[in-house]
């Protein structure tokens, strides 16, 4: 055993007990791992998908726990992300012991769950957790009675109430240090048959194996991949093969199926309400008044109120999203700015400065500008999914987004879109099936984010009058939008067609979420924010930097200081300073890229300025208008409301060329940041090569369709 | 034959059979819904796009499509 083998290497620490925490969703797993421990938080993730394992770590007398949190899972079908790593977590990863987290209130339900447990021949502990919620509905569960038929050890907890807790470590303790047992598991007579059919076999031929021959059958007839694999390679297959066909045959008959895995589910719920039945007692009898839960969702999901009523919700939070967020973004904004000045006068020099300064500080202070939005609307979703809401939105508004191709609660994430992409990617978390968060993850880019509107405002504020900019400026939203739904649709048909993913999803009951647990989610998610994306950005920071300040073209420094010094006034001063930056940014890597490829852009009316600053758009929206300041030499330092911007553009840029630039603005990758993000939550960089093909060319081709209609109505 | 989608609010009725394809068939089975269990239909989203059911304890959502591929039986 892995443990005891620790102990020889390391006699001084005390045992290692690793636990894999598993249950179904909705059981108050997070919330008794954070009841067991006083969570002393490692936070670890699965290389390539979003879905992330929370480690917990924490002593007790002589042990060393190691709980490792796995995402809730109804059955081991691999439908979705989280199914799928907890069951490869199950069978591929070392651990010592498992304990199965259950709601008391609802035993079949999660007995299901737990009987596919019980053919894995692990160790195993069963947590009978909310029995106070029992109590109150007046269901009595005898853990007693239970241990004995499943053979396996049943503790009462309450993770609210924090009870049991020592029971359930105790028991845990003895379980390890105690041998395993195997699991009563008793199916029905046609099926027992079968497998002492298999199992009389296996002993006749003395077959050498870990576990019990009854386990080996259980899955073999459950056509478990990893047992045929294993048995695959022994001489014995070749006769056992046919038993275990016939034997299939048998099973499936009985059940009326031609689905052997349909038969087993039934096999186990006939086992299941044969265990609610011994050991459950339903006290009080269950009033014919509504519930709780029923009262809310009258009114939640109420055919003609529920709609209106998610509006104003998610209305809410966007306010506070973004004007309480924006309280903190200035303290943030003010930091860096303080640490650059602050550090700058320390190094002498000028390219180190420029690139710690600019580069460095600059970049990752970026990120960190997020962080606040990022905090309040993790806090939103938490609670909207700890409640139980999220499912409620997700019933009412699939219907009319199932029509384009997305899911229900693709909402979410594409509202979110309007305010920064990279909540918006994260968010798209709570879609569990993969296409359906694919999907979504590829339309988010058309919901117009925040720092695209300066641009938007610096056009329309250039080509519009007062009164019809605002109008002007609803409308690029608007049709965004429309964009969105369409291409939606049109990927749907294309790229990932095939047979609509059902939507199947629990309803779970309404409750009232704790801080601990919002804290809890909140924290381990900002966390990884950080440590994510801070890493990838600061370095995509860097690069960007690098491009645009080099090669640096030290003899135009001399020519300009040398007309900067004599020049008299101010005005010219500054001038000439501009003339120099759009000089040096011309020459430089990124200048010479927008040079070189403005033929490509040449169709949609572009000269290479407007080419250099949506190459720089790439890295943040926020950086088109001061790089359309630099380039047309007013300045760096300007913003969307600068007069003299809005004049030089109206002159330079024809009509037609600024339509179609306002139209690759909206569709093309949000910035850099945010595409770290959607390589980071669609789980692969290949992705992130897709979005930049797809939002290029459909940005280029609209572009292009947008300058010619323009130039023909003019 | 009536499907599940056929039923009306406060219906209660007992599955005989799942017509779904392989992997619905068993995204049903994780949630309990299998031969000779028994539902209920909480609500119906407008225009019966999306349908509540309550199986034991819990309460499902299901999509239209995925509510006609369930044969019932009134208990």
């Amino acid at each position: 055993m892995k443990a005891s083998n620790e102990k020889i290497v390391c006699p001084i620490t005390a045992k290692h007990i690793k636990v894999a925490l598993v249950g179904q969703p909705n059981v108050g797993k997070s919330m008794l791992i954070n009841s067991v421990s006083n969570a002393h938080l490692h936070v670890g993730n699965f290389s390539g998908v979003t879905v992330d394992k929370t480690e917990v770590l924490f002593d007790y007398k002589d042990y060393k726990f190691t709980v490792v949190d796995l995402p809730g899972t109804y059955a081991f079908t691999d439908y979705t992300i989280e199914e799928r790593v907890t069951h490869n977590y199950l069978c591929a990863e070392e651990y010592d012991i498992i304990i199965n987290v259950m709601d008391s209130t609802n035993l079949e339900k999660n007995l299901q769950l737990t009987s596919e447990l019980l053919t894995m021949s692990k160790k195993l502990v069963i947590a009978l957790n909310m029995s106070d919620e029992a109590d109150k509905e007046g269901i009595e569960v005898n853990a007693q009675y239970m241990s004995e038929l499943l053979n396996i050890p049943c503790v009462k907890v309450s993770a609210a109430a924090k009870t049991g807790i020592e029971e359930l470590i105790e028991t845990v303790v003895k379980k390890f240090e105690g041998e395993k047992q195997e699991p009563k598991l008793i199916f029905s007579e046609a099926v027992e048959e079968e497998i002492e059919n298999i199992v009389s076999y296996l002993q006749k031929h003395n077959f050498e194996a870990v576990n019990s021959y009854r386990n080996i059958a259980i899955n073999l007839l459950k056509e478990n991949k990893k047992t045929y694999e294993k048995l695959h390679e022994e001489p014995i297959w070749t006769e056992l093969q046919p038993i275990v066909i016939e034997a299939s045959k048998h099973i499936e008959l009985h059940h009326n199926t031609d689905d052997i895995k349909e038969a087993f589910a039934e096999e186990y719920a006939a086992f299941n309400r044969g265990i609610v039945a011994e050991v459950v007692k339903q006290t009080t009898i269950k009033s014919e008044a509504k519930t709780l839960t029923e009262k809310i969702d009258a009114l939640l999901i109420h055919p003609i109120f529920g709609i209106p009523i998610f509006l104003f919700f998610m209305w809410s939070l966007f306010q506070l999203t973004f004007t309480l967020g924006n309280i903190p973004m200035d303290w943030i904004d003010g930091f860096f700015t303080w640490l650059g000045t602050t550090i700058a006068p320390t190094i002498s020099n000028d390219d180190v400065r420029s690139l710690v300064v600019d580069g460095i500080i600059g970049g990752v202070g970026a990120v960190v500008l997020f962080t606040p939005n990022i905090i309040i609307l993790f806090i939103g979703i938490a609670l909207l999914e700890t409640t139980g809401y999220m499912s409620r939105v997700a019933f009412l508004l699939d219907g009319f987004f199932h029509k384009f191709g997305l899911h229900g609660q693709s909402f979410i994430p594409l509202v979110t879109g309007f305010g920064c992409s990279i909540p918006a990617y994260m968010s798209a978390r709570i879609l569990k099936n993969d296409r359906d968060r694919l999907l979504t993850l590829f339309i988010i880019g058309f919901m117009s984010c925040g720092a695209r509107l300066p641009v938007y405002v610096l056009f329309t504020g250039a080509f519009f009058a007062q009164s019809m900019a605002g109008n002007v400026l609803f409308g690029i939203y608007i049709s965004g939008a429309i964009l969105g739904l369409i291409f939606a649709k049109i990927l749907k048909i294309t790229a990932f067609k095939g047979v609509d993913e059902p939507f199947v999803m629990e309803m779970p009951k309404y409750r009232l979420p704790t801080f601990k647990l919002i804290w809890h989610t909140v924290l381990t998610q900002t966390i990884m924010y950080l440590k994510k994306a801070g890493t990838f950005i600061a370095g995509a920071a860097m690069i960007i930097w690098f491009l645009s300040n080099y090669p640096h073209n030290t003899n135009l420094d001399k020519i300009y200081s040398a007309k900067i010094e004599k020049s008299v006034s101010v005005k010219q001063k500054a001038l000439l300073e501009n003339q120099l930056a759009e000089a040096q940014l011309g020459e430089s890597y990124l200048g010479r890229l927008g040079k070189f490829t403005q033929p490509i852009v040449a169709p949609l009316g572009f000269d290479w300025k407007m080419n250099v600053a949506l190459q720089a758009g790439l890295a943040a929206k926020e950086v088109v208008v001061s790089t359309l300041g630099v380039l047309y030499s007013i300045g760096g330092d300007v913003d969307e409301s600068s007069k003299s911007l809005a004049n030089n553009i109206r002159q330079n840029i024809p009509f037609a060329s600024a339509v179609a630039f306002i139209i690759v603005i909206m569709i093309y990758l949000p910035c850099l940041a945010a595409t770290t993000v959607f390589a980071k939550e669609a789980g692969s960089w290949k992705y992130a090569f897709y979005l930049f093909v797809f939002t290029s060319v459909v940005a280029y081709s609209l572009a292009f369709i947008g300058y010619r209609v323009t130039l023909m109505l003019m | 034959m009536k499907n599940l989608l056929d039923c009306d609010r406060g219906e209660k009725v007992k599955v005989s059979k799942l017509n779904a394809a392989y992997d619905l068939k068993q995204r049903l089975i994780s949630f309990g819904i299998m031969k000779d269990a028994e539902l209920e239909v909480l609500a119906q989203a407008p225009r019966k796009k999306t349908i509540e059911v309550k199986v034991g304890k819990m309460r499902l959502a299901l999509r239209s499509e995925e509510a006609a591929q369930i044969e019932v039986k009134k208990i």
